[in-house]
């Protein structure tokens, strides 16, 4: 009888290794004469134990991690295939603390099935949703999607459901659902696991968006850093089309939705909404004043939701276990899971899905396991390049965007980077600015000028300029791209640049005193 | 009018343009997969293909310019035979993605943007390949590689300078 053996083909997993020992797996087998069915499944997002292989056994999946090209050999003849002992045995994955901790719901397949059979996405609660919402009127679904509570997961924390029921009710001869894939913050890598390891679940979440609101053509804007991505989606979206889930027909309604994959081109800025529209009409990546709001008038002119990859991925199980289901899970305004992802100088790296509410802190310290370098934690960053960096003494935190927001500062996309005290927090205030002189659009006068000259005042500082005056100047820049800036990008610089100034101060100092303190 | 920018070498442009053109002029808001589609053709986006692109969909050759100028990815010029692109991210620069990537510029005798002397690298930035929790990472002609420390980055030179 074939074993199957799941190996992911996850890019995280790629990039340590996963594609030698799947072919190490192949070649072994042969060699003893063994059957073995691999599939290329999706991260559990448990990066630190990539290539993490599973193993199918009547007791269930067993999973081995981190498990090299050298060692299949030595699992071969542990009998791994039936779940022998082995110093890389890690038992069930399901009851890995690291997994039994979360919540899966929009990430319950992923790194579990076959990312591109979609028997398998049904049987394991796929296409639910979407049966469901074609048995509904529009206003349902819209009020089914509010009622969840569920919020942009993008960043901007926009109620989903108000946005999806002011495209419903704008008038249009053709409307849009643009997903936003171009995930560029750094420390976040959620929506690339979704789309690798079950593109099924985001065409099915803009299928629902489509039939909600009236719209028929999807794009999924897709950053080009993405090849693995691209690929996968794309080959997703055409097994979708044959099997009648897209097209002019979806699941035989006789309603039309059908989307199409392109792919950007290395703008950062292109992740905010209205330059993103700009971009996928063929323009500069440049961003759009609002109003008009792109629900009004958005691609083409025409009405369009647009959503981040989560935001509509997490859609689908709403619509299978309901609003209520969902929305009990949380704190406050934050309704539902957040998919934490926790990267940089950690023990434990990759995706924690969890209900709202968890603090900062046990993020860090339990979840995370402190820092890789085994030095103490400095500061986190979270949010992505736009997003605060955070001391310890903030890690009472929970995970809610009104609680960030009372700290100054955002979950953004939910992704946390973590920083051993060897971090310079100055380097990392100029580094902020610098990447909004890379990437600014040019539009706006705060953000393309301010950025530049932001580079300048801590380059003074780290030069030996007396700091309260330079500290001074960046302030009051901050506060001119805070206010003044047309979007996020020059609008959010100053949090981690004002976060770094305010909690490190000691690293504002000039270079000589610091020196002679020590 | 002439084209400011260099002249480059490659031979029936229009033709081979037009035809990257014909593949995508069903689309809506064709301009990026078109640019996607020529840079996929020639290594770069060569200065001859602007003004077949602006007559075919309608534009100044300026407004192309200015699409192909706007995004990072886009390039003028053909790059180096392999391209290296190292992220220099938040993520990777807690684990030491500075190191790297200086190591990366003594390696291949090149800065960020450049292309080798010899011609067989490109070194390029790159902020986040949503590799954050295997950091630092790099890609390498497509292909991304993970936990990148002096060792692999100098495995990764000898293949590509090989």
């Amino acid at each position: 009888m074939s074993v199957t053996i799941y190996v992911p083909g996850d890019s995280g997993a790629l990039a340590v290794g996963a594609d030698e020992v799947a072919a190490a797996i192949v070649a072994e087998a042969r060699e003893r004469g063994l059957a073995v069915d691999l599939v290329r499944n999706g991260s559990r997002g448990l990066y630190w134990l990539e290539p993490m292989v599973e193993v199918a056994t009547p007791q269930g999946r067993i999973a081995y991690g981190l498990v090299g090209a050298e060692d299949v050999e030595d699992l071969f003849d542990a009998d791994f295939l039936s779940g022998g002992e082995h110093e890389l045995r890690l038992g069930a994955p399901e009851e890995l603390p690291f997994l039994k901790r979360q919540t899966r719901l929009t990430f319950a397949r992923c790194g579990v099935v076959d990312p591109l059979s979609l028997s398998d996405y049904e049987s394991h609660g796929g296409l639910a949703g979407l049966r469901r919402a074609l048995g509904m009127t529009p206003g349902e679904i819209v009020q089914e999607v509010t009622d969840s509570g569920l919020r942009g997961r993008g960043g901007a924390g926009f109620p989903t459901g108000i946005k999806w029921k002011t495209v419903l009710d704008a008038p249009g001869p053709r409307k849009y659902i643009v997903c936003n894939a171009d995930e560029g913050d750094s420390g976040t890598f959620a929506d690339r696991m979704i789309m690798e390891g079950d593109p099924f679940v985001l065409i099915e979440g803009m299928a629902i968006a489509g039939i909600a609101t009236g719209a028929t053509k999807g794009f999924v804007y897709l950053r080009s850093e993405y090849p693995h991505a691209i690929q996968v989606m794309d080959e997703a979206i055409r097994i979708a089309r044959k099997n009648k889930v897209l097209g002019g027909s979806v699941l035989g309604s006789g309603q039309a939705f059908d989307i199409e994959v392109r792919v950007g081109a290395g703008a950062y800025v292109c992740g905010e909404e209205t330059s993103l529209l700009n971009s996928l009409e063929g323009k500069r990546g440049v961003v759009r004043a609002k109003p008009p709001l792109p629900a009004h008038k958005g691609l083409f002119g025409q009405p369009t939701v647009i959503n981040n990859v989560i935001s509509l991925a997490s859609v689908p199980v709403v619509l299978e276990k309901g609003a209520a289901h969902y929305r009990d899970f949380g704190m406050g305004r934050s309704r539902g899971t957040i998919p934490i992802q926790i990267a940089g100088n950690v023990k434990r790296g990759g995706l924690f899905e969890a209900g709202f509410g968890m603090t900062l802190g046990e993020l860090v310290d339990e979840i995370a396991g402190g820092t890789a370098s085994g030095r103490p934690v400095k500061a986190v960053q979270v949010g992505g390049p736009l997003g605060a960096y955070f001391p310890r003494e903030l890690f009472d935190t929970p995970f809610d965007y009104e609680a960030f927001a009372a700290r100054d500062g955002l979950i953004g996309h939910a992704g946390i980077v973590v920083f051993d005290d060897t971090a310079d927090m100055l380097k990392q205030a100029r580094f902020a600015f610098e990447f909004c002189a890379i990437e600014s659009c040019g539009k706006c006068t705060p953000c393309r000028i301010g950025a530049v000259r932001g580079v300048e005042v801590m380059d003074a500082i780290a030069h030996g300029a007396p700091p309260e005056a330079q500290v001074a100047l960046a302030s009051d820049l901050c506060n001119t791209m805070k206010f003044g800036s047309l979007c996020a990008l020059g609008g959010f610089t100053p949090y981690p640049v004002m976060s770094a100034i305010r909690h490190f101060p000691e690293d504002f100092k000039p270079a000589k005193m610091a020196e002679a303190a020590e | 009018m002439q084209p400011s920018g260099t002249q480059t070498d490659f031979e029936d442009v229009a033709a081979r343009v037009s035809a990257v053109i014909a593949e995508n002029a069903h689309l809506e808001g064709p301009l990026l997969p078109i640019l996607h589609g020529v840079q996929g053709e020639f290594g770069c986006v060569p200065q001859e293909a602007l003004p077949v692109i602006a007559d075919a969909l309608n534009l100044s050759r300026a407004e192309v310019h200015g699409v192909m100028s706007f995004y990072h990815d886009f390039r003028a010029n053909p790059a180096g035979r392999h391209i290296v692109r190292v992220c220099r991210a938040e993520a990777c620069q807690s684990m030491g993605g500075a190191r790297i990537a200086e190591l990366a510029k003594v390696l291949f005798n090149a800065d960020f943007g450049e292309t080798s002397a010899d011609g067989s690298v490109t070194l390029e930035a790159v902020y986040c390949l949503g590799l954050c929790a295997c950091a630092p990472a790099v890609m390498v002609d497509g292909k991304v590689v993970g936990r990148v420390d002096a060792g692999r980055m100098e495995d990764i030179a000898g293949e590509v300078l090989a």
